[in-house]
């Protein structure tokens, strides 16, 4: 299907779907802690407008509630928690450089790819057309689990953890018009609640290994190999 | 309100009482309280449910398959409240916990079996996401309970493994809900299981197929799946025993029931199509290499606990090989070892966490003498580990047996693959265990305070259902294995 047959709204989902996975890229990239946490909210924006389009296109009150609550979840507080636990480890200086950047970005350019080949099969008609969002999701979905593969810092991590949330999201609004009202509630519920924790397990970790170079979390590594 | 309100709802309630008691001792025993009428309840409720077939209030849905591990989930969780009572308040005074942890450690008890309970009960898929990934949010701080770093990174290991392996089933979830919403005339419904199934031959088998990849290798990271396991001997092996109990006997069920349920709904959209068996040809694969990896690694292991949650890992490999099969026959048996291996893993468990007590370590090389320091504990644990490596007459030999006939029956040399995999096993387990139980004990060593009680109950159970499983359970597991593969065994 051609996409000059969709509608205008339509056309601007598919414009915004692209620049979440965008963000996702500049996370993969980026070095400074604090960039992350604003490129994260970014996204998190990004979700929020393509919920509300989606919304607006459908004519589906209820996926102005599920935008409502992505703005505030992911854009404005998960945010904000992050930058209030890095201000109190004080790591606002930390900076990462990415380790083999080109190799790393090729892998994300081919996770994406492998993304489109996955839903090929999928190819009855009316399934047809919201193939690419899918495949945009599932390449979000990749690319944050490529970042906690790639990334040693622990809040880094979390934050690879939560974009890939975001791609669940994002498939879930884009190509399903949302899930059910109850499931909505209930996963943004589970979200807060591991956004909670993580802060926890910040302290946590950096106690006992007093970083959060969690590469170094390795004692029960070695059990198995002994 | 009704029994079902009570079954599932009761443990909530509990657990946002649990947080406000300040005693720890009274609160152990409200633990037990609170589990015993959930398990009265469940008793109750599964009764009537046997009675009329099915069950369905709008959100819920009960049949024979989920409501025996329903009752199963109470009764474990009973047994395993009634051992940490006394445990926990040893080990609160020995690692010095805050009466704030142990505060934390009775709600999220509670808490845990209620997404347990809430899981297996409810009719939506998503909730069921909700409740599984509930489950993990709810033991995360329990795995670190004790705060050491070692304890940290297994609760870390757990949060990220386990919250990474749970967000691709929702991806996969969400493609059924894309593939249910050409399909249902109210589309709002396609999360709700008894429709799905029934509209089950009209889902598109592409996207089925694809999203039970997904939905496998998510769910199948709770179960365990090597090679997505590394998460689950960590958290068991430094988590406080109970934890490790419930985790091994009840959670991992749970995951493996999600993990079935969906296999239901994709066989029954893939039906007729070239790729009809995909699904229980990816279960049999995963399982039989979980199956035998995890067979091989108990040779190795140095810690009691992390020994027999490989040994969990094997008997979950072995499950979900069954279930994979699928004819009646392999069902049948894989829905009674499930449960068989519940009651053998928990009691092993509470054993496991009395021996540690009394050697004061949990390293296999320096816990010695069991059965002449304290008989009882020595003889639960011989007894336990006779019973989970499969030697009749227990319950597990039974299932084992009837899976080996299925194996043997749709795909005859697989069977050689499974009985290595048992006597290495069975070789793995015992090399540890002849030392612990029957070598000189060191000097010093006193018995404990044990509660035998729960083991003797469990392993009872075992050896019931290995000389002769009951009338009405063989039916109940029938009228099971019917709504799973769509023929009866008996």
């Amino acid at each position: 299907m051609s996409i000059t047959q969709l509608s205008l709204l339509e056309q601007a989902v598919f414009v915004l779907a692209a620049l979440v996975l965008f963000t996702s890229f500049a996370l993969l990239g980026q070095a400074r802690l604090l960039s992350t946490i604003h490129l994260f909210a970014w996204q998190g924006l990004a979700l929020a407008l393509v919920s509300s389009l989606v919304a607006t296109a459908t004519n589906e009150p209820h996926l102005y509630l599920s935008a409502l609550l992505t703005l505030s979840l992911k854009a404005l507080l998960i945010p904000w928690m992050l930058h209030r636990l890095v201000r109190r480890l004080e790591l606002e200086r930390h900076a990462e450089p990415l380790r083999h950047p080109v190799m790393v970005m090729l892998a994300g350019t081919a996770l994406v790819i492998f993304s489109y080949w996955i839903v090929l099969p999928i190819e009855r008609l009316e399934l047809a057309a919201t193939r690419n969002i899918i495949a945009i999701s599932l390449a979000v979905i990749l690319i944050g689990l490529l970042i906690m593969v790639m990334r040693r810092q622990a809040v880094i991590k979390v934050i690879g953890f939560m974009s890939m949330e975001n791609g669940l999201f994002l498939a879930a609004v884009a190509a399903t018009h949302g899930m059910p009202l109850v499931v909505e509630l209930g996963v943004a519920f589970d979200v807060l609640i591991a956004a909670v924790l993580f802060g926890v397990f910040f302290f946590h970790i950096s106690e006992s290994i007093e970083s959060l170079d969690v590469d170094r979390l390795n004692r029960l590594r070695a059990r198995d190999k002994s | 309100m009704s029994l079902l309100t009570i079954t599932v709802f009761l443990p909530l309630a509990g657990g946002i009482l649990l947080a406000f008691v300040r005693s720890s001792t009274v609160a152990g025993w409200i633990n037990v309280g609170l589990s015993g009428l959930t398990l009265a309840a469940s008793v109750a409720l599964a009764l009537g449910v046997l009675d009329s077939g099915a069950y369905a209030v709008p959100g819920f849905h009960l049949d024979a398959f989920n409501v025996y591990l329903v009752v199963l989930t109470a009764l474990v969780g009973l047994t395993t409240g009634i051992f940490s009572r006394p445990y926990m308040a040893f080990i609160r005074l020995e690692r010095g916990i805050s009466a704030k942890r142990m505060r934390l450690y009775h709600s999220m008890y509670q808490g845990f079996m209620f997404t347990m309970l809430l899981a297996l009960t409810t009719d939506n898929l998503g909730v069921l996401w909700v409740a599984v990934e509930g489950a993990t949010l709810a033991t995360v701080l329990l795995v670190s309970l004790y705060r050491t770093p070692e304890s940290v990174e297994a609760a870390w290991k757990y949060f990220i493994l386990c919250g990474v392996g749970i967000a691709l089933a929702l991806f996969g979830t969400v493609l059924v809900y894309f593939a249910a919403q050409h399909v249902l005339t109210d589309p709002a419904q396609g999360l709700i299981w008894t429709r799905l199934h029934q509209a089950a031959g009209r889902l598109d088998p592409a996207v089925m197929s694809i999203a039970f990849v997904f939905l496998l290798v998510g769910y199948g990271t709770k179960v365990g799946l090597v090679p997505l396991h590394n998460w689950l001997p960590d958290a068991h092996s430094e988590g406080p025993t109970p934890v490790s109990a419930v985790l091994s006997g009840l959670l991992l069920n749970v995951a493996l029931y999600a993990v079935v349920r969906f296999k239901m709904l994709v066989d029954g959209s893939l039906a007729g199509t070239p790729k009809a068996a995909i699904a229980g040809h990816l279960m049999m694969g995963f399982g039989l290499l979980s199956f035998l990896v995890a067979g091989l690694f108990l040779h190795r292991q140095r810690d009691i606990k992390r020994l027999f949650s490989y040994s969990s890992i094997e008997h979950m490999g072995l499950m979900t090989f069954a279930f994979g099969i699928g004819g009646p026959l392999a069902t049948f048996g894989a829905l009674l070892h499930m449960l068989v291996h519940s009651l053998t893993k928990s009691a092993i468990f509470i054993t496991v966490g009395h021996a540690t007590h009394i050697a004061g370590t949990q390293a296999i090389d320096n816990i010695r003498g069991l059965i002449r320091t304290q008989p009882a504990v020595g003889w639960g644990l011989l007894i336990g580990v006779a019973a989970i490596a499969g030697f009749p007459p227990f319950g597990v030999f039974t299932s084992e047996f009837l899976l080996l006939s299925a194996t043997m029956q749709s795909w005859p040399w697989l069977t050689v693959a499974l009985l290595m995999g048992l006597a290495v096993a069975f070789a793995g387990l015992f090399r540890h265990l002849h030392p612990m139980v029957y070598s000189a004990a060191p000097d010093g060593q006193q018995a404990v305070r044990a509660n035998m009680l729960p083991v003797a109950l469990h392993l009872g159970l075992v050896l019931w259902l290995g000389l002769a499983v009951p009338p009405f359970l063989a039916r109940w597991l029938d009228q099971a294995t019917l709504l799973i593969t769509g023929s009866r065994l008996l």
